[in-house]
């Protein structure tokens, strides 16, 4: 793309975006606005990422000369303002924290450097070390790899072994969702004020629609078959919400349908919640040196029905815009930060819990790293490991991912049908109803899809 | 001076070529220090406007770069057509309504005791303006976990307080996903009530006191001074207030999308724009949207313009 029409499109976006009285691609169609010594990092504000940050200056540019300027933002804005820098290619940043959602979609739009020859001329990187299913979901649909990852998850369910133990009852490594349902309904209240489990019902796509869709998906049911058919009111797709949204309502959290990740973690840390099924990294803050109860949770897998695993898997990787100039200066940052010398500064100076693990297979033979995180790393690295993005479920899927479809109106259709379903979890509607809705929305999507 | 003026400068002015250009000269040498702050209002007020108006008109979604195409008003058609955005129009309206006025009425009953005389009456007056000067996303966060939180909130907290006092067990309702609509209502009723104070208040403290008293000598009773003389002459305040409370609450972003993420039957227009612009990626369609709210609050705005206008000329003529 030549650098007037890029010009011309960050004019317009910069117009479009000031009418809507947001701020967005300041650097207002520069062709990559830091010169060769130093890049622009655009990154999500997570606690890993905010140590990389105090780390950074001391340990990665003495020793390389590359000055990195990092602007760090909440979940939901970094999203924002990354999806404007990169769809209009302005360049304002060379290094962005994309997902395993975006990564296929921005390579198919072209809008990143693929990573390909680095991670072939780069033996130090050591690439095999990723973990597969990582770096699988990392790569386009051409075969080349777009993103490394700087750390990864999966989701299982964490449960209070004092609380079950004091009744009498044995959770097994690999659950049914039937065991929870039951196990759920003997603890509920067994405790003051504790509930049996603890589930988002909080709308977006990147809260509730997560932890349903692994449901959905072991119950056997689908979003979108093969054909690009819309499967939302499939008597498989009705009986997992229907599940998901009695479970939740009667012995889940009060206040479930604005309830998302983080009521949950304060939920389980405070004590109210006897189970909790949600992302692999929850485990760090529930194991923390602060929490209430440290040392009083058990993992195990995600719990299943028909399908032998249904963890989902996320990333938060590092790409590299393809209006950036510095792609070489980029690369060294990324393979610095995700690379194992950082995980042992990390470990060494931050506390080996700390680490940004689920990436890198050495990290979970890393005896130190073992140690720190005893409770939790097998079932992490197993659930990792069993994600598979291309066939989550029973029946083959037009669209890679597991909680998520890997087409880019996901994140509206996933939000529109999170706010059906919160509807149904509050009570005001009907499952059918709701799955009704969602069908319609989904039938219109899929029908670009169709042709 | 309005007479001076006409006489230096009126139609028994010589008419010559000279003076007429002297005079469009004196003219330039007083706008011309304007001119770039002009330009640049026009810059950065229209420029983006028109760009938004051009953008409404293409099927414009950024994750489909190769798809841009002029499709006229086809977005618009989008907007109107479907059923979310329809349902976003009546709940933007309902929503504004029901704020609008309930705040109004509170507005109007706290103006008319703070209008007394009281000790400590400073004091109170700025404690109720308090809630107006909250940061708006501040004020929708600690409506949605201080106050409404099934769990720790402050309303079932009280309801359980008062029910161990009578010995009976109070229920503990889950108030946003109860009644989210009304959730949304009550934490902006909550923000807008001072502002529609203070304008009445403004409104009331402007009556000159020699009327009610006279009405008063005359055998008025307190409803009557009430509804003959304070309602009509608080009339352009009330009109004012509501105005003016219309064109921000349409806009109101941070309540809904803070309490209720736009779930429940609460997304308004801007949750809607928000949505389709930042998750959907969908330019056109949030443009048109925009297009048609900006339409909207112009609507409301003139007759505002009109009201506050038509204040100043009675002021005017009083003075």
């Amino acid at each position: 793309m030549s650098l007037s029409s890029r010009r011309t499109r960050c004019a317009l976006a910069v117009a479009t975006a000031a009418g809507m009285l947001v701020t967005s691609c300041s650097g207002a169609g520069g062709s990559g606005s830091s010169d060769g010594d130093s890049i622009n990092v655009l990154m999500v504000n997570n606690p890993q990422m905010t140590q990389l940050q105090q780390l950074t200056a001391e340990h990665f540019t003495e020793e390389t000369g590359i000055e990195v300027n990092f602007t760090v933002l909440p979940e939901n804005e970094v999203r924002d303002k990354i999806s404007q820098d990169f769809a209009n290619q302005s360049g304002q940043y060379d290094v962005a924290t994309i997902s395993n959602y975006e990564t296929p979609i921005y390579a198919g739009n072209d809008w990143l450097h693929t990573l390909d020859d680095y991670l072939a001329d780069d033996a130090d990187y050591a690439v095999d070390d990723i973990l597969e299913p990582i770096q699988t979901s990392l790569t386009g649909e051409d075969g080349s790899v777009y993103a490394q990852p700087f750390y990864g998850e999966s989701s299982f369910l964490m449960y209070r072994t004092d609380v079950f133990e004091e009744h009498g009852l044995t959770m097994p490594d690999r659950p049914t969702w039937t065991e929870v349902a039951d196990f759920a309904a003997q603890i509920d209240g067994a405790e003051a004020d504790m509930k049996g489990i603890c589930l988002r019902g909080l709308p977006g796509w990147g809260e509730v629609i997560a932890p349903l869709t692994t449901v959905v998906n072991t119950f056997g049911g689908t979003w979108f078959d093969a054909d690009w058919e819309a499967r939302l009111t499939d008597p498989e797709f009705v009986e997992a919400v229907q599940f998901y949204v009695e479970l939740v309502r009667e012995h889940g959290e009060s206040g479930a349908a604005q309830a998302g990740y983080a009521e949950c973690l304060n939920n389980m840390v405070q004590g109210n919640t006897a189970m909790w099924y949600d992302a692999t990294a929850g485990a760090g803050s529930l194991e923390a040196e602060d929490s209430p109860v440290r040392g009083q949770i058990g993992y195990v897998a995600a719990p299943v029905e028909q399908t032998e695993s249904s963890g989902w898997l996320y990333t938060w990787a590092w790409g590299v815009q393809k209006a950036s100039d510095n792609a070489d200066a980029a690369w060294e940052f990324i393979s610095w930060a995700s690379g194992t010398e950082y995980e042992e500064l990390v470990g060494e100076t931050l506390g080996w819990e700390n680490v940004p693990a689920g990436k890198r297979s050495s990290t979970y033979d890393n005896p130190d790293y073992q140690q720190a995180a005893g409770a939790f790393y097998e079932v992490t690295r197993n659930a990792i490991n069993e994600a598979d993005p291309i066939s989550p479920g029973v029946q083959e899927r037009p669209a890679p991912g597991v909680q998520f479809v890997g087409i880019p109106e996901f994140a509206d259709l996933g939000t529109r049908v999170s706010q059906e379903i919160s509807g149904a979890i509050a009570g005001q509607q009907s499952v059918e109803d709701a799955l009704a809705a969602s069908q319609r929305l989904a039938d219109e999507v899929a029908e670009r899809y169709r042709g | 001076m309005t007479t001076t003026a006409h006489d230096a400068v009126g139609p028994r002015r010589p008419q010559g070529t000279a003076a007429r250009g002297r005079s469009r000269a004196r003219a330039w040498s007083t706008r011309a220090p304007l001119l770039p702050a002009l330009v640049f209002l026009i810059l950065v007020t229209q420029l983006p406007f028109a760009a938004t108006l051009v953008i409404s008109l293409f099927e414009w979604n950024a994750l489909y770069p190769d798809e841009r195409a002029f499709t006229g008003f086809d977005n618009y058609d989008t907007v109107l057509g479907e059923a979310s955005l329809r349902r976003a129009v009546f709940t933007t309206a309902l929503l504004t309504a029901t704020v609008v006025i309930v705040s109004l009425l509170l507005g109007l009953a706290l103006a008319l005791l703070l209008d007394r005389r009281f000790r400590g009456r400073g004091l109170v007056r700025t404690m109720t303006i308090t809630p107006f000067l909250l940061v708006p996303v501040a004020a929708a966060l600690m409506w949605k976990h201080l106050l409404f939180n099934p769990e720790y909130g402050l309303l079932n907290g009280m309801l359980a307080k008062f029910g161990d006092l009578f010995g009976f067990t109070a229920p503990q309702p889950d108030w946003i996903s109860e009644m989210p609509l009304l959730a949304v209502e009550v934490s902006l009723i909550w923000q807008w009530t001072p502002f529609m104070m203070l304008i009445l208040l403004a409104g009331l403290q402007s009556r000159p006191p020699e009327l009610a008293e006279a009405a008063r000598i005359d055998g008025a009773g307190d409803w009557q001074i009430f509804r003959y003389l304070t309602l009509p002459h608080l009339r352009r305040y009330l009109e004012l207030g509501a105005l003016l409370g219309s064109i921000y609450i349409v806009q109101n972003f941070d309540a809904v999308f803070t309490l209720t993420g736009g779930a429940l039957d609460t997304a308004n227009l801007p949750y809607v724009i928000y949505r389709e612009f930042y998750q959907a990626q969908d330019y056109g369609v949030a443009s048109a949207a925009g297009v048609l709210v900006v339409l909207g609050s112009i609507a409301i705005a003139v007759f505002a313009l009109r009201v506050v206008s038509s204040l100043f000329r009675e002021e005017g003529s009083r003075g």
